[in-house]
């Protein structure tokens, strides 16, 4: 038996640590605007930059800046990094019968779930626009994202729970399955179906997101141009293809880019619910597993470069909208 | 002119829209239902029914939750979920309230702060939100448990922080900064000119325009970001396996729970009350402050 006395004495260190962090936090730049308030002149904007930048510049630097560039390093080196091997782990992964798979389900990923998760986001927020309830309905539909998917992916596996076929099923799915008179399967051992289960659950827990952004967006559409294509007689499915969709085009593509960048380093799902086995590897998974569980680090950097090369276009399309919007 | 009663001006006509709709929301809600409703059940029950079932003939316990809480030695450790949870909050807190602040300062510096180089950092800190996390992981564990080395001289000493709670706030800090610096930028940035130079000119420095300007005006930006990071910090399990990996001490809910998972699937009577527990804290602060966490998400997406 656990008394709460226990978990205190237990947790006692760790509510402190929390504490003097923010302690320190406040206190440390408290005294700093106490001084900072004091200086006048030239030197103040140095101070300012010093204090107000740099840290934050810092901790950027040394979390992703370098590390990055170490790891493109570490790429091209053996697996415990003390040999240079050229391209040598580039090429072995795409040899690799396993790490090709991870491949095409990481590209399977990348083109089914966002645009499922797009398509609904759009056709929610149209629908559920101006409709009775709305803000439950959203609620309800929102709430995945408030949770983790590692949480998640246990609801799912709850949903897909197997039973062999001559005892009552435990899982929904299969259940149904069952009532409808299909072949009853282990949902998360079925290749290469049991993918489309996995992102059932990124689908779940996503569109959400979608749906919310884009209804703000649809709000924002002047209502002239909605009544204007009325009297030219759209309505419906007309309505929404020739008005809604384009009015809120770089809206969509925000949230089709961002759920690439979502399912190219989707990790959690993965781990949780299969481990990468039963043919479900990504590259996002397969490269966690080589630099921490094999310890072969110049394959798992490799990997971990090959993720980047993904995001690449998606960073730089970003970077350039981003440019025009400041220059207007 | 309203829409009111006009049935067209809506792109779908509204029954079938609310049928499709009313199915989604349903089809959304109901896994969550059934862990909720299997977190109730008994043992034997779980294992033996489905939990769409319980309802014919109920009986419900509260005995798998006080088995997590309360009872040491089981299948879920030693001191029961309660320490991860506090695990959770010594790694949340302290990252969300290093990234938000560094990240407000940051973002008035490059708004307000005319310097050299500012544009460039401030498209330098963009691109880096792009860079997936996957790539710096080893080599930022390698940095906090050997320092740094150039030929055999020690440029940087060790942190000595392996295996503690500052060895993933720390990670949650650097990558969350990007994209907090970015969507706090966007919202100093439009802070009406002629408040701050009017300030200016009465002879506050930067350090008083922060304090008596920027942070208060701040207050709604801050709030949404801070929830949008929480949720994000509470949720991870990549920065928690990496940098918490290989000891419970310090191990958030996400990370045990997954090795929960993992290592007992069918334990149903304890994975479900585990699960629920963990996302309870995230849907308390997602459903009372959901407004704050929409514009937060807004204000990162449509521009």
């Amino acid at each position: 038996m656990i008394t709460f006395g226990s978990i205190l004495s237990s947790s006692w260190p760790k509510i402190f640590q929390i504490i003097s962090v923010i302690v320190l936090f406040f206190g440390f730049y408290g005294i700093a605007f106490a001084a900072g308030a004091r200086i006048k002149g030239k030197k103040q904007n140095s101070l300012a930059i010093g204090l107000f930048l740099v840290p934050a510049l810092i901790l950027v630097m040394t979390g992703l800046g370098i590390p990055a560039i170490q790891t493109f390093i570490e790429s091209f080196k053996n697996a415990d990094s003390s040999k240079w091997v050229g391209l040598a782990n580039y090429t072995n992964a795409v040899k690799d019968p396993d790490i090709r798979l991870a491949f095409i389900n990481t590209i399977s990923w990348v083109v089914i779930s966002p645009v499922i998760v797009t398509t609904l986001g759009i056709t929610l927020a149209t629908m559920l626009n101006k409709m009775k309830r709305e803000a439950f309905a959203k609620s309800l539909i929102f709430m995945p994202m408030a949770i983790s998917f590692v949480g998640g992916s246990l609801i799912w596996n709850l949903m897909y729970a197997y039973q062999e076929p001559n005892r009552p099923q435990t899982g929904l799915v299969g259940q149904i399955m069952v009532w409808l008179g299909f072949e009853l399967k282990h949902l998360l051992l079925w290749s290469p179906w049991n993918n489309l289960f996995l992102m059932v659950v990124y689908i779940w827990g996503f569109t959400g997101f979608g749906m919310v952004i884009l209804s703000a967006a649809i709000k924002g559409i002047p209502t002239e141009i909605e009544e204007a294509a009325q009297l030219d007689g759209a309505t419906g499915f007309r309505l929404f293809r020739t008005i809604t969709v384009p009015m809120v085009r770089t809206t969509i593509i925000v949230v089709l880019t961002t759920a690439m960048v979502g399912t190219l380093k989707l990790f959690d799902v993965i781990h949780t619910m299969t481990g990468g086995n039963f043919k479900t590897d990504v590259l996002s998974n397969r490269m966690f597993d080589e630099n921490f569980v094999y310890l072969n680090y110049g394959r798992g950097s490799a990997l971990a470069v090959l993720i980047f090369l993904g995001v690449i276009p998606i960073t730089y399309y970003n970077i350039r909208s981003l440019r025009l919007e400041r220059k207007h | 002119m309203s829409n009111k009663g006009h049935a067209s001006s809506r792109p779908f006509t509204s029954p079938i829209a609310s049928m499709v709709v009313t199915v989604i929301a349903i089809l959304w809600t109901v896994p969550t239902f059934g862990l909720v409703v299997t977190s109730f059940r008994k043992k034997e029950d779980i294992l033996s029914t489905g939990w769409w079932t319980a309802f014919k003939n109920p009986s419900f316990t509260f005995d798998n939750f006080r088995a997590i809480l309360f009872e040491s030695g089981g299948t879920v450790g030693e001191q029961g979920m309660i320490p991860f949870a506090i695990n959770s909050l010594a790694i949340t807190i302290p990252a969300v309230l290093l990234s938000v602040g560094l990240g407000l300062m940051a973002a008035y510096a490059l708004a307000w702060i005319p310097f050299r180089f500012s544009d460039h950092i401030f498209y330098g800190l963009f691109a880096l939100q792009g860079v997936p996390l996957q790539l710096s992981l080893l080599p930022l564990l390698t940095f906090f448990a050997t320092g740094v080395q150039l030929f055999g001289h020690t440029i940087f000493p060790q942190l000595h922080i392996v295996g503690t709670l500052a060895a993933v706030w720390l990670p949650h800090t650097m990558f969350g900064l990007p994209l907090v610096i970015y969507l706090l930028h966007n919202f100093v940035a439009a802070l009406p000119r002629e408040v701050m130079e009017a300030a200016r000119v009465d002879g506050a420095n930067h350090f008083e325009v922060f304090r008596r300007i920027v942070l208060p005006l701040s207050v709604p930006a801050i709030a949404s970001i801070a929830i949008f990071q929480f949720l994000w910090i509470w949720n991870d399990l990549l920065v928690a396996l990496v940098f918490a990996g290989g000891t419970d001490d310090v191990a958030p809910l996400t990370l045990h729970l997954s090795n929960l998972g993992g290592s007992l699937g069918s334990h149903w009577e304890n994975v479900a009350p585990a699960a629920l527990f963990s996302i309870i804290i995230p849907l308390i602060v997602f459903f009372s402050l959901q407004r704050y966490f929409v514009r937060g998400l807004l204000a990162g997406s449509v521009k």
